[in-house]
C-alpha cells in the first residue's frame, strides 16, 4: 500500500490524475471502518487533510460554499442560520467524535441511501464541484446519486467545493432510528419551503437505492399553495392538504425490507415524517411572515 | 512507512508502519500507550477517543499516516501528576467498573467540560450528547453522569 499525502489541492489532483485508483480518505469515518474489517485493502490511499481549502466554507449572498472536508460539527456550530436543514441532518449523524471528523464530502463519495447529509442537500438545492486536472464542472446534487453507493464522479476527479443554496425559509429534517445518538437512519426526510420561488423541495434518504426528492410532492404542494393563496395569507394548511403531500412523498420510496426495517414500515415513516415537518415549517414561516422575515431559520 | 507526531507533548516515531494501520494501533502496538482502547474498530463504541489537535476523535478511524506532524493527547496524557479533576472525579464517584470504557469516556468528559468552562455548567442533556459516542456496558451510565456533575461542580472550589 502506498499512503499520498499532498500538501495542497493541485497536487492532490496530480496525484489523483497519476493514480485514478487512489482511494481518497477524509474523515476516515468511513474508509477506515472498511479497512479495519478488511473490506477493502486499496491500493493508495490519498490523504486530504492536508489540503486547506477543504476545510474552508464561504457564506455567500446566495449560496454556502462548503468545503468537502468541513466536519459535521463545525456545520452544527457556525452554519445552522445559512444552512438549517444540513445542520439538523449534521446534528444526527453518529457521535462528537464522529462529527469532529467525518464531513459532507466524504458522505457523498461514499453515496450511501442512508447518508444524512443527502436530503438535506437535496431540499435545499446544491450542487456538488468536483474537479480534476482537466477542469471542474458542478454537478446537480440531483444528479450525483447513480446507484447504491454510486456517484457521478469520474475516476480522476474530486470533491472540492458543495454550493449550496442559502435558506430563505424554513427548514427541517427528519430521522427515524432506534435511538438519538449513533443511529444509520431507518429512513429520513428533509424539507426546504422556498418562499423567494414559492416552491418546496425535498430529500428523502434510506428509502429507494439512492437518496431522491418526492417530485409529485413537491409539484403538487407548489400548485395548492399557489392556488389557495397561502404564500401570502400564511393560513394555515388544510390538514386534506398535508395528507396528501404526506401519500405522494411515501409513494416516491422504493424502499427495500432489511435488518433495520421494512419496506412498507419505511414508506409509512417516510409519510409520517413528510407530514410533522411539512406541518413545523409551514408553522415556522407563518410566524416568520406575521412578523419580520426569519433570517434563523429551524435551526 | 515512517509516522512522527506529538504524543503527550514528546514528539514520537513509529517505523514500518503499515499505511493502512490506524492511529489507535501505532498508540497501542508502536508507542507502548495502551490507555486508549481497542474494542468495535468501526467508530462505535468510543474506547479509543484521544484527542488530534485539541479534538476528541476515534483513534482507530484516524489513518496512522494522517496523525504525521499532528498532535495527539491520550488518557495517558490527562493526569500529568497524579490524577487528573475528570479521574479523581470517576473514582470519587464510582464511575469505574470494569473500566475498558473508562480512558474514553475520561477523554471525552476532559473535552466536555473545556467547552463548558466554569462557571457555566454542562446540562444533563449536555452531558448526555457529549458522552453519546462513549458506550458502557457495566454502569448503566448512571455513576458516569454523577462523575462529570462531581467533576463540573469542583472546578468551583480551587478557585
Ligand atoms: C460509528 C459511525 C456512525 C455513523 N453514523 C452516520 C450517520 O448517522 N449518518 C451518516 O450519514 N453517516 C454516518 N456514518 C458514516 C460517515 O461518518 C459519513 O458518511 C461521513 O460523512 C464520511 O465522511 P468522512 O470524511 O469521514 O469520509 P471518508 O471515510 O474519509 O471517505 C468516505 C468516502 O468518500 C470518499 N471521499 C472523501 N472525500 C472525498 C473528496 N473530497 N472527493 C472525492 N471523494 C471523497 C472516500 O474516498 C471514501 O470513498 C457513521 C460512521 C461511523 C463510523
Amino acid at each position: 500500500m502506498d499512503f499520498l499525502r499532498p500538501a495542497g489541492w493541485a497536487e492532490a489532483l496530480a496525484a489523483k490524475a497519476e493514480h485514478p485508483a487512489a482511494v481518497p480518505i477524509a474523515g476516515g469515518t468511513d474508509l477506515m471502518v472498511e479497512i479495519n474489517f478488511d473490506h477493502r485493502r486499496p491500493e493508495r490511499l490519498l490523504d486530504l487533510n492536508r489540503v486547506a481549502e477543504l476545510q474552508e466554507w464561504e457564506v455567500g449572498a446566495d449560496t454556502v460554499r462548503l468545503g468537502a472536508s468541513v466536519p459535521y460539527a463545525r456545520i452544527v456550530a457556525e452554519l445552522g442560520g445559512a444552512l438549517p436543514g444540513l445542520a439538523r441532518a449534521a446534528h444526527t449523524v453518529a457521535s462528537p467524535q464522529i462529527r469532529n471528523r467525518g464531513g459532507v464530502g466524504g458522505n457523498l463519495g461514499t453515496a450511501s441511501p442512508a447518508g444524512d447529509a443527502h436530503p438535506a442537500l437535496l431540499a435545499a438545492g446544491a450542487e456538488v464541484e468536483a474537479e480534476s486536472v482537466r477542469g471542474s464542472r458542478r454537478i446537480p446534487v440531483d444528479e450525483f446519486f447513480t446507484g447504491v453507493k454510486r456517484n457521478a464522479l469520474a475516476p480522476d476527479e474530486l470533491i472540492k467545493w458543495v454550493h449550496i443554496k442559502r435558506a430563505t425559509g424554513p427548514q427541517e429534517f427528519a430521522k427515524v432510528g432506534t435511538r438519538n445518538a449513533m443511529v444509520i437512519a431507518v429512513c429520513a426526510f428533509g424539507i426546504a419551503l422556498h418562499p423567494d420561488t414559492r416552491t418546496v423541495r425535498t430529500g428523502i434518504g434510506s428509502a429507494a437505492p439512492t437518496p431522491v426528492r418526492a417530485a409529485a410532492a413537491e409539484e403538487f404542494l407548489a400548485a395548492a399553495l399557489a392556488e389557495g393563496g397561502f404564500w401570502d395569507s400564511g393560513r394555515a394548511l388544510p390538514p386534506a392538504l398535508a395528507g396528501q403531500f404526506a401519500e405522494l412523498a411515501a409513494g416516491a420510496c422504493n424502499p427495500v425490507d432489511d435488518v433495520r426495517g421494512s419496506a412498507r414500515y419505511r414508506r409509512h415513516a417516510v409519510g409520517v415524517m413528510a407530514r410533522r415537518t411539512l406541518g413545523w415549517t409551514w408553522e415556522s414561516y407563518r410566524r416568520g411572515a406575521a412578523g419580520s422575515t426569519s433570517g434563523e431559520g429551524a435551526a | 512507512m515512517r509516522v512522527t507526531f506529538t504524543v503527550n507533548g514528546r514528539e514520537q516515531q513509529a517505523d514500518d508502519v503499515w499505511e493502512g494501520e490506524s492511529l489507535l494501533y501505532v498508540l497501542r502496538e508502536r508507542m507502548g500507550l495502551p490507555g486508549s482502547k481497542n474494542a468495535c474498530e468501526q467508530g462505535e463504541c468510543g474506547s479509543c477517543t484521544v484527542r488530534l489537535d485539541g479534538v476528541p476523535v476515534c483513534a482507530c478511524l484516524v489513518a496512522a499516516g494522517q496523525a504525521e506532524g499532528r498532535e495527539v493527547v491520550t488518557v495517558e496524557g490527562l493526569g500529568q501528576e497524579g490524577l487528573s479533576a475528570v479521574q479523581q472525579a470517576f473514582v470519587d464517584a464510582g464511575a469505574v467498573q470494569c473500566g475498558f470504557c473508562t480512558p474514553g469516556l475520561l477523554v471525552a468528559a476532559d473535552d466536555l467540560l473545556e467547552r463548558f468552562p466554569w462557571p457555566t455548567a454542562p446540562s444533563d442533556d449536555d452531558i448526555r450528547e457529549g458522552l453519546s459516542g462513549n458506550l458502557c456496558r457495566c454502569t448503566g451510565y448512571e455513576k458516569i453522569l454523577d462523575a462529570v456533575r462531581l467533576a463540573a461542580a469542583r472546578r468551583g472550589e480551587g478557585a
